[in-house]
Formats: structure tokens, C-alpha cells, sequence
């Protein structure tokens, strides 16, 4: 009696508990897929995957799929979702170059630059910027930078050249992509430090005794090769980016607006909406089962492709294991 | 014979060879694009250290600028101008409360789920495959977490966990579902830290408690979760820091009522199943960007906000340093 009240399970019955706690996970992920596929599948039944192209005013689209009733009629589906899909791809994209040319060289800095002082403050530093809401981030970018950018740094004569088709505030692609830099950048910083530091110290030395600067070994022997971790934290901080919704919703103009590259200047400060921002903008409008078939549509997308940069982080960190690096 | 050189005395020995560091490479003699390299990386490292501390520095300033005392203890009111509208009691509440229950959702899903893939994981495949589904869950945007929460719990089973919208539908936003998605956001880093410390325990630790006849599940509860402690208390803290810094599960899940709203009249259980906001979304509510267009209001709360956040990365620096690496980055792995 005692030997139970002291060992109240048997090994086999935790194995199976514990199995299930973890299969659990697995289910729920399931689920998210099921669930979000089931209510986005209206729109792929109509539009097929042409949802994805251009055509029309999305803004008007969204419009018309919010008045409809309760069972709309097989027209109030269509959609065509180009702007968003152009604003998370433009977005992420710049972000992630800059973020990726910023990170590495800023842990080289950390990793071999810095004085002892400088990088025992460095390193929580960037910790922080890691783990700072992206509220927080967003309020800022609202009320400092794009007052500042609206202000200051877009000319009247900029405003006044496409104001015909778009109402420049400041809140745009410009404010947008330099948080959302800042934001992936710690990130990558955490992760490439990590495989730097891995690297066996005696590669570059032998480089550098062979006569090499120090810091053209560290490009050449030590970041190459900790390429897999940098190509991993690449992967990480896109898939972060793609699917930051809040901050972007704050400072991006919340328009479903393609910046035109042809526009020349004005072309960074013009405003645009991602997918994950465009989710945050109509949530309300959620019940109205066009517009929240849409949402879910564009909910599966990010889901989709958080899933093919997952599988792609998973391969890419195969050949770490050599370093013994675990990310 | 003759043909053997003359023999010369050996030159003079030279001076002892020096031993320590030797000339140092200096960067002025490098070539230019290594010394524009050299100049970007010192550029870039001190960068990131200045956008952090004017981002802390700023919100510092407006934070001590606009936040009273009695703004954490007021409840929010309804008002046009910023004096009227109370403080933040509620939201603080809020995140509070979500938080609490995130956690307590997410940890014995994330430590079932460690210890079973690092003691027992057979079969192999079905570890991976819950391993790699854990890491599907790290990587999935917060905010279709957060349509998903709102597809579940609008399901008419689901409807005792909020409440019955006027046109009979469920409303499917409330405290437990905010939840229950939160517990998804603070699951993967939980699961990361346990693991890898369940992984670093040396096996001689459960050979020895094996041959005093210990089963497995006996060593896992007095051996291993002992020796995991600080491993999960990081795992939990990195797990609190996401839960309080998110807002998309807030903004859709919640309801973003101004106050606590509770349903029905039982009283702790109605607070779970009504809806109310956190800090974030307070603060997200009050910016530009919401209806509020309080910004005293919103840099205050961030303010609070920020504050936390700083104290969890404190304690994480201080669970993490016993078991620092070169680095100390040990923990870097758990941001993400």
C-alpha cells in the first residue's frame, strides 16, 4: 500500500501517458491545419489558386465581401490578393537582406572585435532588442518615426506628385521594412554567434599564422564555415518576419497599396499592407463569412509557408550536427 | 678529397627567438575592402547596442514622463480626453491572468513532451515527428494561432468556454481561449530548454539510480526533474516574456473590451469565460492605430510593459549564468 502511495505509477503506464502529452502536440497541429484549411476552402473553390494574382481594387473586393449576408452569393468570393501577397514578399525581402548583412557583422564585431567590456553589454543587449513586444516597436514606429518621416523627410513636392492616387503620411514601406529590420536582426545575431563561437578556434589560426589579417580569416575560414547556421538563422528570421502582424498594422499605412518601384523616391514611402497586417486590419469584419473565408485564405498561406521554412530549416541544420551546434 | 668545402665557423647566434605575441597585423596596412569590412562590423555591433538603448532610453523617458502611481491601480473608463480615462488596472489584470494560465496549460504539455523524447522516444519516428511538429508550432505566426483559437472555440461544443453572441452564434473569445493559444506560444521555448537540459544530464546519473532499482519513471521525478529545475524555470520565464509581448492573440481572442467583462454570475468562472484586454492590447488600443488615440496613455502602459520584459530577461541572465557558456548566449536559442 505504501509502496503505491510512494510510486503511484507504473513505467509502462507513464511511457503511454507521457507518448500521449506528446502526441497531443501533434494533434494540435493537425488541427490548425484542418480548421484553417476548412474555413479557407470557399475561396480556393472560387478563385481557385488565381486568388493570388492581380486584378481589381482589393480594397473594394474586401468591401463587398464584408456587406454580404450570412449565405453570400458565389460572385461576393471573388478575390484577388496580389497587393498583400506583393507587401509581405517586398517587406520580408528587403528586411531580411539588410537584417542578414547588419547580423553578420555585427557578431563578427561581438564575436572577435569587441573589447571585453563592450560585448559583456552587448550581449544582453541584443537579447533584449530580441525579446522587446512588437508593440512596443509599433508604437514607437507610430508616433515617432512616421511623424518624422511624414514631416521631414517626404518633400511637398513628393506628396503633391501622386497624391492623385495615394495619400502619403509617412506610414509606409521605408518605416516598415527599418522596424522590421530591427526587429529579425537580434535574432539572427543569437544564432550566428552561437555557430561562430563553434567553430574550432585552431581553423583560423592556422589561416591567420599562414599570414592572413585576422579579420579576412574570420570572413573567409569561420563564417564559411558556419554558413549552415547563418542560412538557418536566415531561415528563422523569415519566418518571423513573414508573419509579423501587429507592428506592421501600426506603421505600414494599412493600405492594400503596391508600391511602385517606377516611382522612383517615393516609392519608400508609399504604403502597403502584408498579409499577417491585412488579418489584424479586418478582423472585425471576421463574421461575414466571405471576408473571414478570405482571412483564412491568407492565414493558410503564411501557415504554408511557415511549414516549407520549417522543413527548409530542418534540412539546412543537418550538416551542423558536425559542429555540434544546436539550434 | 679537396672538393670538401672549406669550413666556415657558424654565424654568430642571433638573438633568442621571442617568444609571446608577435607583430600585430594592423588594420591600416589591410587592404581597403578588408578595412571597410573591419569599419561595417564596427559599425553594425555598435549600432544594434544604440537602437537598444535609445528604444529603453526613449521609453524610459515617456514612460517617467507620463505614468502616475495611480494609473495601475484605476480601472479604464470610457472618455474622450486622456485625464478621464482612468488607468490600466484591468489590463494588468488581464495579462496577469492570461499569463497564469498559459503557463499552466503549456508546461505539462511541454515537459510531458520533453521527457518522453528524451527518456523514452520509441518509437523513433513518432519522436521526430513530434519533435519536428513542436518546431512547426515555434515557427507559426502568432496570428494564425490566433485564427485558429477563433475557428475552435467558435464551435458550438466550445460555446461554455466563452459565452452566446446575440444572434445565437458562439462568440468564441474569452479568457480561456486567449489561453489555451498562449499556451502554443510559450509551448516550443519551454520544450527547448527541458529537452536540451534533460540531454545534458550525464547517464551515469540514471545508471546509478537504475542500479539502486529505481524504475524509469521513479528516476525521471527524483533524479531527473531535480537536476532540470533551472532548465525549466528559463523555459518558463522565456515562455511568461512571449505571453505578455504578444498581441495578435489578444487583439482577435480576447475581445479587447476596455474592462474585465465577465459572463454569467458564477463568479471566478465567469472572469474566465468574459472577455477584457492585457497591457499590449491596451496599449495597441490607446496608440493611433486604435480607436483610443491616447498616447500618454499607450507610452505609459508600454512603459509598464517594457519594464517587465526587462525583469524576465533579468531572471533568465541570472538562471542562466551558473551554467554559462563562452558567450553566455546558452539561452540565445530561446528567443527565437
Amino acid at each position: 500500500m505504501l509502496e503505491r502511495l510512494r510510486n503511484p505509477w507504473p513505467d509502462h503506464r507513464a511511457e503511454r501517458t507521457l507518448g500521449a502529452v506528446s502526441c497531443l502536440v501533434c494533434a494540435l497541429v493537425v488541427a490548425m491545419v484542418v480548421f484553417v484549411g476548412i474555413h479557407a476552402w470557399p475561396i480556393f473553390e472560387h478563385n481557385g489558386l488565381s486568388w493570388l494574382g492581380s486584378g481589381g481594387d482589393l480594397g473594394r473586393q474586401l468591401a463587398d465581401m464584408q456587406n454580404t449576408t450570412q449565405h453570400p452569393p458565389p460572385s461576393a468570393y471573388h478575390l484577388r490578393a496580389w497587393p498583400v501577397v506583393y507587401g509581405t514578399l517586398l517587406t520580408t525581402g528587403v528586411a531580411v537582406v539588410l537584417a542578414l548583412a547588419l547580423s553578420v557583422f555585427s557578431s563578427i564585431f561581438i564575436v572577435e572585435l569587441a573589447p571585453a567590456r563592450l560585448r559583456r553589454i552587448a550581449i544582453p543587449v541584443i537579447r533584449l532588442l530580441a525579446s522587446v513586444p512588437s508593440v512596443i516597436y509599433g508604437l514607437i514606429g507610430i508616433l515617432v518615426l512616421v511623424p518624422f518621416v511624414g514631416n521631414h523627410v517626404i518633400s511637398g513636392a513628393e506628396k503633391e506628385s501622386v497624391q492623385n492616387v495615394v495619400l502619403l503620411t509617412g506610414a509606409g514601406l521605408s518605416v516598415t521594412v527599418v522596424i522590421l529590420t530591427v526587429m529579425i536582426t537580434p535574432i539572427m545575431v543569437a544564432l550566428i554567434c552561437e555557430a561562430l563561437v563553434s567553430v574550432p578556434s585552431s581553423w583560423r589560426e592556422g589561416a591567420i599564422a599562414l599570414g592572413v589579417n585576422p579579420l579576412r580569416a574570420m570572413l573567409a575560414v569561420t563564417l564559411r564555415a558556419a554558413r549552415p547556421a547563418i542560412v538557418a538563422a536566415l531561415v528563422l528570421a523569415t519566418a518571423r518576419a513573414l508573419g509579423e502582424a501587429i507592428m506592421i498594422s501600426m506603421v505600414s499605412g494599412s493600405r492594400a497599396f503596391s508600391p511602385k518601384p517606377v516611382d522612383g523616391l517615393v516609392f519608400f514611402f508609399e504604403p502597403l499592407r502584408t498579409l499577417a497586417s491585412g488579418i489584424v486590419d479586418y478582423h472585425e469584419g471576421i463574421g461575414a463569412p466571405a471576408l473571414g473565408s478570405a482571412l483564412y485564405a491568407w492565414a493558410l498561406l503564411l501557415l504554408f509557408s511557415a511549414f516549407v521554412l520549417s522543413i527548409a530549416g530542418y534540412l539546412i541544420k543537418l550538416p551542423l550536427r558536425k559542429f555540434q551546434v544546436r539550434g | 678529397m679537396s672538393t670538401l668545402a672549406p669550413w666556415t665557423p657558424p654565424a654568430a647566434p642571433g638573438p633568442p627567438m621571442k617568444s609571446g605575441r608577435g607583430k600585430q597585423s594592423s588594420p591600416l596596412s589591410w587592404r581597403w575592402g578588408d578595412r571597410l569590412a573591419l569599419g561595417f562590423a564596427w559599425f553594425a555591433g555598435i549600432g544594434l547596442c544604440v537602437i537598444a538603448a535609445a528604444i529603453v532610453g526613449y521609453m524610459g523617458f515617456r514612460g517617467i514622463q507620463y505614468l502616475r502611481p495611480d494609473l495601475l491601480f484605476e480601472r479604464p473608463a470610457l472618455s474622450t480626453t486622456q485625464s478621464g480615462s482612468g488607468g490600466f488596472l484591468d489590463p494588468l489584470i488581464g495579462t496577469a491572468l492570461l499569463t497564469v494560465i498559459g503557463v499552466l496549460l503549456a508546461v505539462p504539455l511541454a515537459i510531458g513532451g520533453a521527457l518522453w523524447i528524451a527518456e523514452y522516444g520509441r518509437p523513433t519516428w513518432l519522436a521526430r515527428v513530434v519533435e519536428s511538429s513542436i518546431e512547426m508550432v515555434a515557427g507559426t505566426p502568432d496570428i494564425v494561432i490566433a485564427l485558429f483559437g477563433l475557428s475552435i472555440f467558435q464551435l458550438g461544443i466550445f460555446a461554455p468556454f466563452s459565452f452566446k453572441a446575440s444572434g445565437g452564434g458562439v462568440f468564441g473569445k474569452s479568457f480561456i481561449a486567449a489561453g489555451a493559444m498562449m499556451s502554443l506560444i510559450a509551448l516550443p521555448p519551454l520544450f527547448t530548454a527541458t529537452r536540451d537540459g534533460l540531454q545534458a544530464v550525464p547517464m551515469h546519473m540514471r545508471e546509478a539510480a537504475f542500479a539502486l532499482g529505481k524504475t524509469r519513471i521513479a528516476t525521471i521525478r527524483r533524479v531527473l526533474l531535480p537536476s532540470v529545475r533551472s532548465n525549466i524555470a528559463t523555459g518558463v520565464t522565456l515562455g511568461i516574456s512571449r505571453i505578455i509581448g504578444d498581441t495578435a492573440i489578444i487583439v482577435l481572442l480576447l475581445g479587447e473590451t476596455l474592462r474585465l467583462d465577465p459572463q454569467g454570475s458564477v463568479p471566478g468562472v465567469g472572469l474566465l469565460r468574459g472577455t477584457g484586454s492585457t497591457l499590449t492590447s491596451y496599449v495597441y488600443g490607446n496608440s493611433p492605430a486604435g480607436e483610443g488615440a491616447a498616447p500618454q496613455k499607450a507610452y505609459a502602459a508600454a512603459f509598464v510593459l517594457l519594464l517587465f520584459v526587462l525583469a524576465l530577461n533579468l531572471i533568465v541572465d541570472r538562471i542562466g549564468r551558473s551554467s554559462a557558456d563562452a558567450t553566455g548566449m546558452t539561452v540565445a536559442g530561446g528567443i527565437v
